[in-house]
């Protein structure tokens, strides 16, 4: 199986991460579609560390786990305040700072 | 050359008065006037101190100066203040102190009934201190702060009466007429400046022989235009005429004596820069011919009588504008001339106001006549400076005249003819106008309105009137006596050859041609204005309505500069606002149309902001792949 094919899997969950960031409102939709683009790269550069045949690429991948892990921590957390005080998840409920 | 410590105070004096009176304000009214005639009383008893301590000094030694202070000091450029009394001004500072002490006697009666009469006083005080100033400074910067200061008071004392529009905008007029003529004494200052490196009389008369002919002329032009300012001198003669809106005093002692005399003065200071440009010379010599016979027309047709006046009064400054022009022996009969002058007209002015005052200050000389019985004095003293102003003999102004006409005619190449015919061609008219003036006040059928009564002034106006007219008979034979004031002048303006050799025409000659048309004029106006109407005629020819709009100077002048003066403020003022304003409001509605459509980016919803971004990665990532590629 060629290689390539992986970073083609790659591109298509990138886009389909960052398509979902910019249209859908629920902040756990957007969440997860972030986490769907940090795998996205994480796949590609773990494609490349095996084309070049090096590790560099999958030492970068775990530091993108590490700082994954605590953007979860830290924004589920918001998230769920947010709810809380709101009863709403929509990102555009979440405008005090907007006027 | 002599110095002095007290050359100051003989300005100083005059100028403390008048601050004293304008600030102690209405505190001063009950003595205000006599103080200010003492300060110009004791100013002429100093100057004839000076003159006589002068007069003991030899010729060459007689200049005395004072420096007062540095004035402007600036690396290599100096600048003092300082003063300079020499034969020419001494002439000028007895004529002013004298005849200023003569007329602030006069003011004392004639302003009486004014209750702002301190004022008066004050601004006449701060007319003397000026004068003084102009003609003793020892250099054109000296001067130009004098001759700034005379404008100011010739203003102030013009619009007097300032509750009446027309003679406030008088005021503004000749103030306006004579910054025009300023502009041409700052422009020699300047040149001056460039070309000599000071403008000190000593310094210019020490460069002048070596400048160059086109400075020289440039400079004698530009002094040209200061002294017709000044003097009323064609083409800027139209503001004398409406400066007669002032006070009688103040015509007969700025606007017939000594203010409008100034250009003379600068003309003969300037001697060393006129004597070496004959170019300049002929600009002189134009415009005193064509400003004698100027106002002498006009004078013919006016019916107010300090108008007229006032027209002959140009005429006969145009006569020493004339003899000024005519190069090293003119400037002494011009300064003759001025002094015959500064008696006669002065008197025939005070003689005016006397009438006035009698008149309930009618001015129309068609609603006088036969006021010699009720009035005797002023109407004596009136034909007395009537008799010098005309040239006969042995009355001053035929010392003068005369000598400026035959001058004229002796100077040389044919445009001696032009020049001498037209001088004579002005006796005969000032004979005419000035017989008619006489005529019509003093002579004739009483045509006065019902409700006047005439009579003769006191004895405080008519004491002056008497001083003056003595003056009138006598200061020309006494100035011309032996050449007494053409020998007093030589050191300063070089008269150093009377006589020129080649003669057209003797004196004896001159004086029966110039006798013979006065005769004529002034036969022909007693024939003519025997019996006048109480009104003007209507029906007039085309030349009496030339004479009587003043041959169209205000019309021209309306017409070449206020109206495109006008025309073009109002075009610079579109351009400001349609150009420069259009350009800075053009900026700023195009940052608001702008702005309009930019912040709708700034909608506050993070995934657009996103999409932004990542349009932007899409367009880096785009370039750089096109760059490598």
């Amino acid at each position: 199986m060629d290689i390539s094919n992986y970073l083609y899997l790659s591109v298509i969950l990138f886009t389909i991460g960052a398509l979902g960031v910019l249209i859908r409102r629920n902040a756990i939709v957007i969440f997860m579609c972030i986490e769907l683009m940090l795998n996205a790269s994480n796949l590609a550069l773990v494609t490349f560390s095996r084309i070049n045949g090096n590790l560099d690429g999958q030492v970068a991948s775990f530091f993108t786990m590490v700082v994954a892990a605590c953007e979860v921590v830290v924004g589920l957390a918001i998230i769920v305040t947010i709810y809380r005080s709101r009863r709403s998840a929509s990102v555009d409920d979440a405008s005090l700072l907007k006027n | 050359m002599r110095t002095s410590s007290q050359l100051v105070y003989l300005i100083a004096l005059p100028l403390l008065s008048s601050a004293i009176l304008l600030l102690l304000g209405r505190i001063a009214d009950k003595w205000g006037h006599l103080l200010a005639t003492l300060v110009s009383a004791s100013a002429f008893g100093f100057g004839v101190q000076q003159f006589l301590q002068m007069h003991k000094q030899p010729g060459s030694n007689r200049a005395v100066t004072q420096k007062l202070f540095d004035w402007i000091s600036v690396g290599t450029f100096k600048v003092d203040a300082s003063l300079l009394l020499d034969q020419l001004s001494i002439c000028f500072v007895l004529l002013i102190t004298g005849v200023g002490t003569l007329i602030h006697i006069y003011s004392i009666a004639y302003m009486s009934h004014d209750k702002d009469r301190r004022r008066f006083f004050a601004f006449l005080n701060l007319f003397i201190a000026a004068m003084l100033l102009l003609v003793l400074g020892d250099s054109y910067l000296n001067l130009y702060v004098g001759w700034e200061g005379v404008g100011l008071a010739s203003y102030l004392l013009i619009g007097f009466w300032n509750q009446n529009p027309v003679y406030a905008v008088a005021a503004k007029k000749a103030f306006v007429a004579n910054r025009v003529g300023d502009l041409g004494l700052s422009l020699a200052i300047m040149i001056s400046f460039a070309q000599f490196g000071t403008a000190s009389f000593s310094g210019v008369a020490a460069g002048a022989p070596h400048a160059s002919s086109a400075a020289l002329t440039a400079i004698g032009a530009m002094l040209l235009l200061a002294a017709a300012g000044k003097s009323a001198q064609f083409p800027l003669q139209s503001w004398l005429g409406d400066a007669m809106a002032g006070p009688t005093p103040v015509s007969a002692l700025i606007h017939a004596a000594t203010m409008v005399t100034a250009g003379v003065y600068l003309i003969t200071r300037s001697n060393f820069i006129f004597d070496a440009s004959s170019t300049a010379r002929m600009m002189v010599i134009a415009v005193g011919v064509i400003t004698l016979l100027f106002g002498a027309i006009v004078g013919t047709a006016k019916d107010d009588i300090k108008k007229a006046l006032a027209a002959s009064t140009m005429s006969q400054i145009g006569y020493m504008i004339l003899a000024t022009g005519l190069g090293p022996v003119g400037y002494a009969f011009a300064i003759l001339h001025l002094l015959t002058h500064g008696f006669f007209k002065a008197g025939m002015f005070l003689g005016a106001g006397s009438v006035m005052h009698g008149m309930d200050d009618e001015v129309n000389m068609r609603k006088y006549g036969g006021l010699a019985k009720v009035m005797p004095v002023t109407a004596i003293t009136f034909g007395l400076g009537y008799l010098a102003i005309l040239g006969v003999p042995p009355f001053a102004g035929f010392y003068s005249k005369d000598k400026i006409i035959e001058t004229a005619f002796n100077s040389g190449g044919s445009k001696a003819i032009v020049i001498g015919g037209a001088a004579l061609l002005g006796a005969g008219i000032t004979a005419f106008y000035m017989t008619r003036v006489v005529v019509l006040t003093f002579a004739g059928a009483r045509r006065w309105k019902s409700e006047a009564h005439p009579h003769e002034s006191s004895f405080l106006m008519w004491a002056p009137m008497v001083v003056l007219a003595i003056g009138s008979v006598a200061s020309g034979f006494l100035l011309s006596m032996g050449s007494a004031l053409v020998n007093w002048l030589q050191p300063v303006v070089n008269a150093s050859h009377v006589a020129s050799g080649k003669e057209l025409m003797k004196p004896m000659t001159v004086s029966v041609l110039a006798l013979g048309v006065v005769v004529l004029g002034a036969g022909y106006a007693i024939i003519k204005y025997r019996a006048v109407a109480a009104e003007a005629p209507e029906k007039v020819s085309i030349f009496t309505r030339a004479a009587r709009m003043d041959l169209g100077q205000d019309i021209v002048n309306d017409k070449v500069f206020v109206k495109p003066g006008f025309a073009l403020t109002a075009g610079l003022v579109a351009v400001d606002y349609k150009v420069i304003d259009g350009a800075v409001r053009l900026v700023g509605w195009l940052i608001n149309e702008i702005s309009d459509v930019l912040r709708k980016i700034q909608n506050g919803y993070v995934r657009s902001y996103a999409l932004m971004m990542l349009i932007g990665v899409f367009i880096c990532v785009l370039i750089l792949w096109m760059v490598t590629a």
